[in-house]
């Protein structure tokens, strides 16, 4: 392995993606990603690709389905705010199948929410926030040598599936500094294989080919939707990707991706010296996600715990992978703090013990909020603060 | 061994780039680093402060919310990170801006003079690199050696005097106990 070099983890991954052979980057400036369009502002011009600060997010977006378009391997990043405002050009570039690579180093939400990390996006990134009936990638690191490394596995899973692929990180990563080191041989984009999706035949040498996100023709457009629903199924039978730590004798199993999978780890092992077996599932395809494994694994754990940094977003998907098999628990750090390990230790023994330390119950909250809607002389708006 | 240290102090102290250093030099030595900035909303005059990770282990959280060690180079940053740090923590003070005294009794507090000695060896900028070099004496996380060698990578540009300076900030730092 090469020398570690301490890097920071947008830079990380604006080399990682040059060294992917990104040869064409869009985007437009916001916290916390901006060292990526800086990175590659300078970075693309020395590796002979193009850069361009759009005007806007929508614009970036655009640009980035043209540049895809052209058969170049192209990407943009943005953060949670600027995703918003991309959704409409992912999801014609879903319906144009057309691989890509789109960055979202999540802050708080929602709204312009605030600058710190988050992870709040979960379900826009794994649903697919724009319309229609379509998925991309999602791939999770949890560190800036994953962050590093991700670009190329997106392009690549992208490319072979014709799907857009998402990074999906948070503030944090992009800003933490790390030993990393590129661990794989640049790639050349002259070498790649010419890719059969990019426009062609105006000149000769290449067959004719247009780029649509429609089919208007009479049962044109179920048979595009049905063929992207088969390879949208191969991928989660064939793409799943993810970690597991001391799963073996787990009597509570976190299951937690990106920056709080790694406060995870810290209290698994707080929890281990306590007594209490803890175990970890880490999701690192967010989609396709690891919902056979995670069954597995429910008939075997007493109970499991979802850390996230948002409010049960990715907990939803778990729900759906356990099937009431064990319960499910939530530790959620919604509001941009960073999940402590500490904390997540005692929602570990509450998830065992059946307490509440630590943990988000539905039921209290609704109760909470009971109290202000409802009560006669407590009106939930007061000089109109919501209370 | 295990360090989780806050760096805080005015912008321009260099205290951000105080824990870039720290963190190469970690990694120089072959342990596990990580560096994390506050980026936040900071007013012009208020404090910017970072947190570094040292480790023989791996980097869990690369926010440290309950230092090992704090340094703090100016006035607002004391009532700020003395809360923070673990019981029996050290707090190093820059004396030299920084009047008033710590409250608590179960941690370590070591004063030093930092501008005043910077001053003397040459410059006022390695004020930062004073307090490194006590951090470094006191605790033995890091060597002298080592941060200097990250110095060649951390400040490419930096003339071999402006090195030769800073080592020496580095070392009278470090005489401080």
């Amino acid at each position: 392995m090469a020398e570690k070099v301490l890097m920071k983890g947008n830079e990380a991954l604006a080399e990682g993606a040059i060294r992917a052979g990104c040869r064409f980057f869009a985007g437009y400036p916001i916290t916390p990603q901006n060292e990526v369009p800086e990175y590659m502002s300078w970075r693309q011009e020395e590796a002979g690709g193009a850069f361009v600060q759009a005007e806007s997010e929508v614009s970036a977006i655009n640009m980035l389905y043209g540049a895809a378009a052209t058969g170049v391997r192209a990407m943009t990043s943005s953060s949670s705010p600027g995703l918003s405002l991309k959704q409409e050009g992912i999801s014609y570039m879903a319906g144009a199948d057309l691989p890509c690579l789109i960055v979202n180093i999540m802050r708080g939400g929602p709204g312009l929410g605030n600058i710190a990390g988050a992870q709040g996006d979960y379900t826009q990134a794994t649903r697919g926030g724009g319309n229609g009936d379509y998925r991309t990638f999602v791939l999770a690191p949890f560190s800036v040598q994953e962050l590093a490394n991700f670009p190329k596995k997106a392009f690549e899973l992208s490319e072979k599936y014709r799907v857009p692929a998402m990074i999906l990180a948070d503030g944090i990563l992009g800003q933490m500094m790390e030993g990393m080191s590129f661990d794989f041989e640049p790639v050349d984009p002259k070498t790649l294989p010419q890719p059969c999706w990019a426009i062609g035949g105006k000149h000769a040498d290449r067959a004719r080919n247009m780029v649509f996100s429609y089919a208007l023709g009479e049962g044109e457009l179920e048979k595009m939707v049905l063929k992207r629903a088969e390879r949208y199924a191969l991928i989660e039978r064939d793409e799943v990707i993810y970690e597991e730590r001391d799963t073996q004798d787990a009597e509570v199993l976190i299951v937690a991706y990106g920056i709080s999978a790694r406060a995870s780890i810290a209290a698994m092992n707080i929890a281990r010296a306590n007594g209490i077996k803890a175990g970890l599932l880490r999701p690192i395809t967010l989609w396709p996600f690891p919902s056979k494994r995670i069954a597995e694994l429910s008939k075997k754990v007493k109970a499991i715990l979802c850390v996230e940094m948002s409010m049960g977003q990715m907990k939803v998907d778990v729900d759906l992978s356990v099937k009431n098999a064990c319960p499910v628990y939530l530790h959620a750090k919604p509001g941009a703090f960073f999940p402590v390990a500490e904390e997540i230790a005692i929602a570990i023994e509450s998830a065992l013990k059946g307490r509440k330390d630590q943990l988000f119950n539905i039921e209290d909250l609704a109760k909470k909020a009971e109290n202000k809607i409802y009560a006669v002389n407590n009106p939930v708006c007061k000089e109109g603060a919501l209370l | 061994m295990y360090q989780g240290v806050r760096i805080a102090g005015f912008g321009g102290q260099g205290v951000v780039s105080a824990g870039v250093l720290l963190a190469q030099a970690g990694l120089v030595d072959g342990k596990a680093v990580s560096w994390y900035p506050s980026y936040g909303p900071e007013m012009r005059g208020g404090t910017a402060n970072c947190s570094v990770v040292i480790t023989d282990g791996e980097v869990s959280t690369p926010v440290v919310s309950a230092p090992d060690t704090a340094i703090v180079m100016n006035e607002p940053s004391l009532p700020k990170f003395e809360p923070l740090l673990k019981k029996g923590g050290l707090l190093i003070i820059n004396s030299s801006l920084i009047k008033s005294k710590p409250k608590r009794n179960d941690i370590r507090v070591v004063y030093v003079d930092c501008n005043a000695i910077a001053e003397k060896v040459g410059s006022l900028k390695a004020a930062n690199l004073v307090a490194l070099g006590t951090f470094a004496g006191i605790t033995g996380a890091i060597s002298i050696d080592s941060i200097a060698s990250a110095m060649k990578k951390v400040f490419k540009r930096a003339k071999p005097e402006i090195l030769e300076l800073n080592r020496k900030a580095l070392e009278e730092g470090a005489k401080l106990k």
